[in-house]
């Protein structure tokens, strides 16, 4: 996808002056941290099974050979084809290539973060392929020429009276109000109905590939997976090699952490497992079966000191807990992947220059890292990510040097003392009285928004002294 | 509580009660003192380098967080009127530290405490002078550090309602972050503003005219933002209400 993450800080302005889209991401802001609390406030112990998830994708990774081996060998049993892709555009030629093998002239494609990354439907569609989405919020999105704003509700920024429009204007089905979301919906299926009947390829993701058993698991709440997955008689799974598990119980376990994290249901409407083509007494399933492993840097990501990311399970609670995300909305992110989660992987998949804003689009809150099911430090790897832009010089040198003389004079109490001393009683006498700035020199972030507080008198330090020395006399 | 009838507690000032309002430390050393303790204050302290350290510029800081635990490691307790402060020194340091200084950091970490989580958790203050009792009413801004990292939530409501008798006007979303981040309200202005601006409209919403809390940074955000809107509301950080000096200008107010 092509990236924009370097006008971060313009699209979030245009993004905070939208009055109608702000209200809506207030209203998102407010409700999806209360539908999680209360889902996992019912499970139980949520914080053992979040350690025990930890572990064991922390397990995952640091054998992540032995497992790929495993997965692959058990896969490839079942009847699977597998194939490797170290780049985006090794993907992609993959699945086109699969796809003109068979002749294919439509696909059916299930909700896939990969291939947003990829950007595979483009590809396909250059190469002479008719793409469809078929999950809701992907086809909404797809439907208007935009990118999904959020990981797991992909048109989470649009209004129901703005879908109802786009379908009023897009689908030639003649006089209908369209009133209620249930009207949409059925809209919806009506047109992607005879889509899947007709696609050649189905093209999905998966949430956990189960090494034990060589099985794909895929949770939904729309059942479009499994009609993608089923109908066609071409299956495309596309995912990254660090989904995978070792075992079938730990891809429910990640299951029951991802759909509580994600959407506050105990349960997706779908949890499907795919285990491979057709065999000779099943009544009905795809006839051959594809799954295409991307690395797209995953294994630099391993190598790095930013490894723990690779235990994302994609749930999107850290973009509806950020207060920055709510702010600007995830299209402001400027790449597939919005929100703290987005700010560490964007910079490591793509380049830390073309990301410069994303690390520093954080306040350290930690409401990221306390809701992560899998206990990301999302605030250390943005801080760790800020530090190495210093170290490239990426970061402006006036905010370099700055801090580094803030640092410096902080390490010589005496001259700290003095100058503080000095300026705390300057901005007291010129501020004290109003009760603060409206302007003040080398503070104009602060004060563009905000009047800058006057000291209320002395420094703390001068009086303490001058109250110690008199009481020792 | 130690064995000690009298805790011996070094406070660490925090450089923006030491530049931006002193009432904020002479209020905590009145606090710690009617809870029974010997309260002394290392005169060479600074700043515990958050500024540097937040923005990625480890190595400058290091050479501060060394200085810091120098000057603290020998104290029965470390107290500091800040949760972002505390937390800075408990849980940054062993992680900015290596080896020898890593094991000093984490030595230090285990006696440093955010003022109101130390009165209430480690020496259990119940009862002090009455203060006033006439407060306006009141809402807490729970700030991210100290919520998050030093685990402050219910510790000065306790304490507001036990020497003030006060019960919170709660704001919706108290635990969002009111969009200071230190240097992230002066690069990201925009986002900064719609974030404290929601956090003004929460107070507002709640009944409250007073808004209090346990970090500097925040309040100093939020009370700029609420002079440059022209609002009426207080601000003041919990040590001074806790102490009873109320009568001093809020912060942002004129003299």
């Amino acid at each position: 996808m092509e990236q924009h993450s370097q006008h971060f800080k313009e699209n979030a302005a245009r993004a905070l002056a939208d009055a109608s889209a702000v209200a809506q991401r207030d209203i998102l802001a407010l409700f999806t941290p209360l539908m999680r609390e209360a889902a996992v406030s019912e499970f139980g112990d949520f914080a053992a099974l979040r350690d025990h998830v930890k572990k064991m994708r922390q397990h995952t990774l640091d054998n992540l050979d032995y497992y790929l081996a495993r997965f692959e060998l058990e896969a490839t049993n079942n009847g699977n084809r597998i194939h490797y892709a170290e780049t985006a555009e090794d993907m992609n030629s993959i699945v086109l290539d699969i796809c003109q093998q068979h002749g294919a002239r439509k696909v059916a494609k299930g909700k896939s973060m990969v291939t947003e990354e990829t950007g595979l439907n483009d590809f396909l569609q250059r190469g002479g392929m008719e793409v469809l989405e078929t999950d809701l919020g992907e086809y909404i999105v797809q439907q208007a020429g935009e990118t999904p704003s959020h990981i797991v509700g992909p048109a989470l920024h649009k209004t129901q009276q703005q879908i109802r429009e786009q379908f009023l204007e897009n689908h030639d089905l003649g006089e209908r109000d369209l009133e209620s979301i249930g009207d949409l919906v059925g809209e919806a299926r009506t047109v992607l109905r005879d889509h899947f009947l007709e696609a050649d390829v189905g093209i999905i993701g998966s949430n956990a590939l189960i090494a034990e058993n060589g099985y794909s698991m895929l949770v939904t709440n729309e059942g479009n997976g499994d009609l993608c997955a089923n109908l066609p008689s071409v299956l495309i799974i596309c995912t990254t090699l660090d989904r995978v598990l070792p075992r079938a119980e730990d891809a429910t376990a990640i299951q029951r952490l991802l759909v509580r994290s994600a959407t506050g249901q105990p349960q997706t409407c779908y949890t499907s497992f795919y285990s491979g083509p057709r065999r000779a007494q099943d009544a009905d399933g795809p006839l051959e079966t594809h799954i295409v492993l991307l690395d797209g840097q995953r294994t630099d990501i391993l190598a790095s000191d930013y490894s723990e990311m690779l235990r994302c399970i994609r749930c999107g609670s850290c973009l509806n807990h950020c207060p920055i995300f709510a702010a600007t909305g995830g299209h402001s992110y400027g790449w597939v992947y919005p929100g703290p989660m987005g700010s560490v992987l964007t910079p490591l998949l793509t380049s830390l220059e073309a990301s410069e804003a994303l690390p520093n689009a954080c306040t350290s809150c930690g409401r990221c890292e306390e809701v992560c099911p899998s206990a990301i430090p999302l605030p250390d790897m943005l801080r760790d990510l800020r530090h190495e832009q210093s170290v490239q010089k990426i970061t402006p040198a006036s905010w370099r040097n700055g801090l580094r003389l803030h640092a410096w004079i902080a390490t010589r109490p005496r001259l700290y003392q003095a100058l503080t001393g000095i300026g705390i009683s300057l901005m007291h006498r010129l501020g004290g009285k109003k009760g603060g700035f409206s302007k003040l020199p080398l503070a104009s972030g602060w004060t563009s928004k905000r009047d800058f507080p006057a000291p209320q008198g002395e420094t703390f330090m001068r009086q303490y002294r001058r109250r110690s020395q008199s009481n020792e006399r | 509580m130690s064995e000690s009838i009298n805790p011996r507690v070094s406070l660490f000032v925090t450089c923006l009660a030491d530049l931006m309002r002193p009432s904020v430390a002479f209020a905590s050393i009145r606090l710690l003192e009617q809870a029974g303790c010997i309260v002394d204050v290392p005169l060479q302290q600074t700043c515990c380098g958050q500024p540097g350290y937040n923005s990625g510029e480890y190595e400058a800081t290091i050479p501060i967080a060394r200085q810091t635990i120098e000057l603290f490691e020998h104290a029965e307790y470390v107290v500091a009127p800040s949760g972002s402060c505390a937390g800075m020194i408990c849980h940054h340091y062993p992680k900015l530290l290596d080896g020898e200084w890593r094991e000093r950091a984490l030595a230090l970490a285990e006696k440093t405490f955010e003022l109101t989580s130390f009165l209430v958790d480690v020496v259990k203050l119940e009862s002090a002078p009455a203060v006033s009792t006439d407060l306006p009413p009141i809402t807490y801004h729970d700030s991210c550090a100290g919520l998050r990292e030093m685990g402050v939530k219910d510790q000065p409501r306790q304490l507001l309602k036990t020497l003030c008798d006060v019960e919170i006007n709660e704001m919706q979303q108290s635990d969002v972050c009111c969009g200071f981040g230190g240097t992230f309200c002066a690069k990201m202005p925009d986002i900064s503003e719609k974030m404290v601006d929601d956090k003004l409209r929460n107070a507002g919403n709640s009944g409250a005219t007073l808004l209090t809390g346990g970090d500097l940074g925040c309040l100093l955000n939020i009370a700029g933002r609420a002079r440059r809107q022209g609002l009426e509301l207080e601000v003041r950080h919990v040590a001074e209400i806790l102490s009873g000096d109320l009568y001093s200008p809020a912060i942002g107010e004129g003299d």
